[in-house]
């Protein structure tokens, strides 16, 4: 994969500057007939999400004070991690996207919500609905894609240290809270800064960030443990809120990959959104997104994020309608000649994984190892991450020549 | 154990109870099973829809445990979600203090009326509500015997919540009590058509049994009042102290009349004067700036060019980023012209009203205030 502007046969070729923008017209349409007719159903929703999700949260809790008793650890734990997945997913992030602010309802606004997450909700919403949604899928623009520590691209030069980005991409699903938090703070870039010249602003940030985790693992961490100490289940409940929190984490990675990740999902060059028009920023949208497909629980365990093509193209509509317009959405890339990219949770899963490895590897290698040459492909590889840039470079014209050899036989 | 060390003991549970569901606060789980006790914010619950003529109802409502009371007279602002949005409106009280501890209001679907239709017609009981403690100065003061009301539709609610207060009706009839003996009420009511008339049989109860002399004028039979009548039907004005109640109009003529005449007037007015929704306008921001903008602007960009410090986002519509506070006026979605509109009391809690717009889509449609 490679940017949509450098593709030898751009998806997009075959439409005109008239079929974008009638496309954003068409678009503009699904948006309005959802405004038109939402209501006090849509209230009803998230209300009811937010009281059964407090519910499960309470009583989850309540049973994990006896989570000393094995049966009372897995019920508890269970259903905490539940309840922390629809707190982040369906109530918090589409809640911080604005989505019910047209209710005007103090309680349930974008502006004062606060959320279970390391990072601080007015941080997160910069980082996220400002520079991820405006500049989705953007190469150097949009930091969504590897987080900046990973090789999300093809044309990005392959070095040895991208060897270990399965590993870090696992380890930072499993802390994805603290890693979104570090994101958030773009912690890499003012690192390099000298400690005595960081801005004034970062520092309060962080600051900001510190208060937020403290709270929150004083909570899972202290707080709820002590209370179970009656039954002797100190312990138990603080290894259950752990673990509650590593399946939530774990969770939102994943559907967080699937967003952006799988084969199907196209990027684009920086120059390319000079001038950007409404209409050409839907379509980058529809190509920059894939969907989950899945039961009606799956959807609302994902925060209708497994409608990622929907939340893209319209963010601020609120999550329940996602479902509805989706068919309408799909027909719209079909009409237009488009691939609307979706797959089941495991299939977009090991997709983004299979591409989190096949990039961690110097181009072609994936595709041209096989069982009988692997010892060679080892050796190559050893070579090229011990040697210079120069053994890479050789090594890496060759593994080009094999896999365009490859692909002539096929 | 001494007070104060109570006092900081129960300020310590509370801190526990919040580091255990931080980032929401204890009240927020409290609210799912008691949202009416005692430290919640204040709500109420809607008990009981009474229709009193085809189009006004009297609604009786339980409120939370923090209610303070009321003195007959006094109005109620709450807040009710209709379609699924929040809206706020004041109605009078129509009892005096109940045995009971419930409230009541009674409201007139009036054309147009958003909320007072939801109210009148789709309400139903069991629905909870948001309530403000009762307020307003269009009480009774204990020093006046001579008293005129003059009332115009649903302006006759709060008249009829002092009557109420001041002679009960019970099944035997309208009770005299001491402190109403010495009274001299003459209530002139307004309404276009008899059938049209709330608590016309209160009234004419109260009429017949001699508690206050009623003056009833309709539209369609005696003409539009003129406020020069009032001489007429009332040969004492000048003698007594005047309280009205009704839309804008009536009260704008009376207030005249009675100026001119030397008269004292209470009145109180419902029903805020609005400004129909146009092109472009003046944004007035909370520090005494103004800029003037086209309706083809966004407010964000028109104030930068003013020179106003703004904060901004995506500048597209997507990340709220720029959210601000309107507190009086409207702006019209330059994507797909919707209106929104601010109306201080009505849209929001507390005087303001303030409605939260997305300054980057949105352009002046009328003059609008910007708390910021």
């Amino acid at each position: 994969m490679t940017t949509i502007q450098k593709q030898a046969q751009s998806p997009i070729a075959h439409l005109t500057p008239e079929d974008i923008e009638q496309i954003g017209v068409e678009l503009d349409a699904i948006r309005q007939s959802v405004l038109d007719s939402r209501g006090a159903d849509d209230a009803a929703y998230i209300r009811k999400v937010i009281k059964v999700q407090r519910s499960l949260e309470l009583g989850s809790r309540a049973v994990l004070l006896a989570s000393i008793f094995p049966p009372a650890w897995v019920v508890g734990t269970a259903g905490l991690s539940v309840a922390k997945i629809l707190e982040n997913m369906e109530i918090g992030h589409n809640i911080l996207h604005g989505q019910w602010d047209w209710m005007r309802d103090p309680k349930i606004h974008s502006t004062t919500w606060e959320w279970d997450m390391a990072t601080p909700a007015r941080a997160w919403q910069h980082s996220h609905n400002e520079l991820h949604h405006t500049y989705t899928n953007v190469i150097g623009k949009d930091n969504d894609l590897g987080y900046g520590i990973m090789r999300v691209d093809e044309d990005q030069r392959w070095h040895p240290f991208f060897l270990a980005q399965p590993l870090w991409n696992f380890i930072n699903a499993c802390f994805f809270e603290y890693g979104i938090a570090a994101y958030d703070l773009e912690l890499g870039r003012h690192l390099r800064v000298p400690k005595d010249k960081r801005s004034p602003q970062f520092k309060a940030e962080v600051r900001a960030v510190l208060k937020k985790i403290r709270a929150q693992a004083t909570k899972d961490y202290l707080v709820h443990p002590a209370l179970s100490i009656p039954t002797g289940s100190f312990l138990p409940t603080l290894a259950a809120n752990f673990t509650a929190n590593v399946v939530r984490n774990l969770w939102s990675h994943s559907v967080i990959m699937c967003g952006h990740f799988p084969e199907g999902v196209e990027t684009f060059e920086k120059a390319s959104i000079d001038g950007e028009t409404h209409g050409e920023w839907y379509v980058r949208q529809m190509l920059g997104s894939a969907n989950i497909s899945g039961s009606k629980a799956m959807h609302m365990m994902t925060g209708n994020l497994s409608f990622q093509i929907e939340h893209h193209l319209f963010p601020d509509l609120n999550s329940n309608r996602y479902a509805e317009i989706a068919p309408q959405v799909q027909a719209l890339f079909e009409k237009y000649g488009l691939t609307y990219t979706t797959g089941s949770l495991p299939k977009q899963v090991y997709s983004a994984w299979h591409k989190v490895v096949r990039l961690s590897l110097p181009n072609g290698w994936l595709a041209t190892t096989t069982k009988k040459n692997l010892p060679s492909q080892v050796a190559l590889l050893y070579k090229m991450s011990k040697g210079g840039p120069k053994v890479r470079r050789a090594a890496q014209a060759r593994l080009d020549q094999v896999a365009r050899r490859q692909d002539l036989a096929a | 154990m001494t007070g104060s060390s109570a006092t900081s003991l129960r300020s310590r549970l509370t801190r526990l109870a919040e580091s255990a569901t931080t980032p929401l606060v204890p009240a927020d789980f409290l609210d799912l099973f008691a949202p009416l006790r005692a430290g919640a914010d204040l709500r109420g619950r809607i008990e009981q829809i009474t229709a009193e003529t085809p189009d006004a109802a009297t609604i009786v409502i339980r409120p939370g445990a923090d209610w303070a009371g009321h003195k007959p007279g006094q109005y109620l602002r709450i807040g009710i979600d209709v379609n699924g949005v929040r809206q706020w409106r004041a109605y009078s009280l129509t009892h005096g203090p109940r045995a009971d501890g419930r409230i009541s209001i009674t409201v007139k679907a009036v054309p147009d009326g958003m909320v007072s239709n939801h109210l009148v017609h789709e309400a139903v009981p069991g629905t909870l509500v948001h309530l403000e403690q009762a307020a307003g100065e269009f009480v009774l003061n204990s020093d006046h015997d001579k008293l005129l009301f003059v009332t115009a539709g649903s302006g006759i609610t709060p008249v009829i919540g002092m009557l109420r207060n001041l002679f009960p009706s019970t099944d035997t009839g309208v009770l005299k009590l001491d402190r109403s003996k010495d009274l001299d009420i003459v209530v002139v009511h307004v309404a276009p058509s008899e059938p049209d008339s709330i608590f016309l049989r209160d009234l004419q109860a109260l009429d017949a049994s001699g508690a206050i002399r009623l003056v009833a004028r309709y539209d369609d039979v005696h003409g539009v009042l003129k406020v020069d009548d009032l001489t007429d039907l009332v040969a004492d004005l000048a003698d007594r102290r005047t309280l009205a109640c009704g839309p804008a109009g009536l009260l704008d003529a009376l207030g005249a009349h009675h100026e001119a005449a030397g008269l004292e007037l209470v009145t109180e007015q419902f029903r805020t004067a609005r400004v129909e929704p146009g092109e472009g306008g003046s944004i007035s921001f909370a520090n005494g700036t103004t800029v003037e903008l086209d309706g083809a602007t966004s407010i964000l960009d028109g104030a930068e060019e003013a020179g106003v410090l703004m904060p901004s986002g995506c500048r597209m519509g997507i990340c709220m980023g720029c959210v601000l506070p309107m507190t009086q006026g409207s702006v019209r979605d330059l994507r797909n012209g919707q209106i929104t509109t601010a109306v201080p009391g009505e849209t929001g809690p507390g005087a303001t009203g303030a409605v939260k717009i997305q300054t980057c889509i949105s352009a002046a449609a009328g003059a609008c205030d910007l708390d910021h």
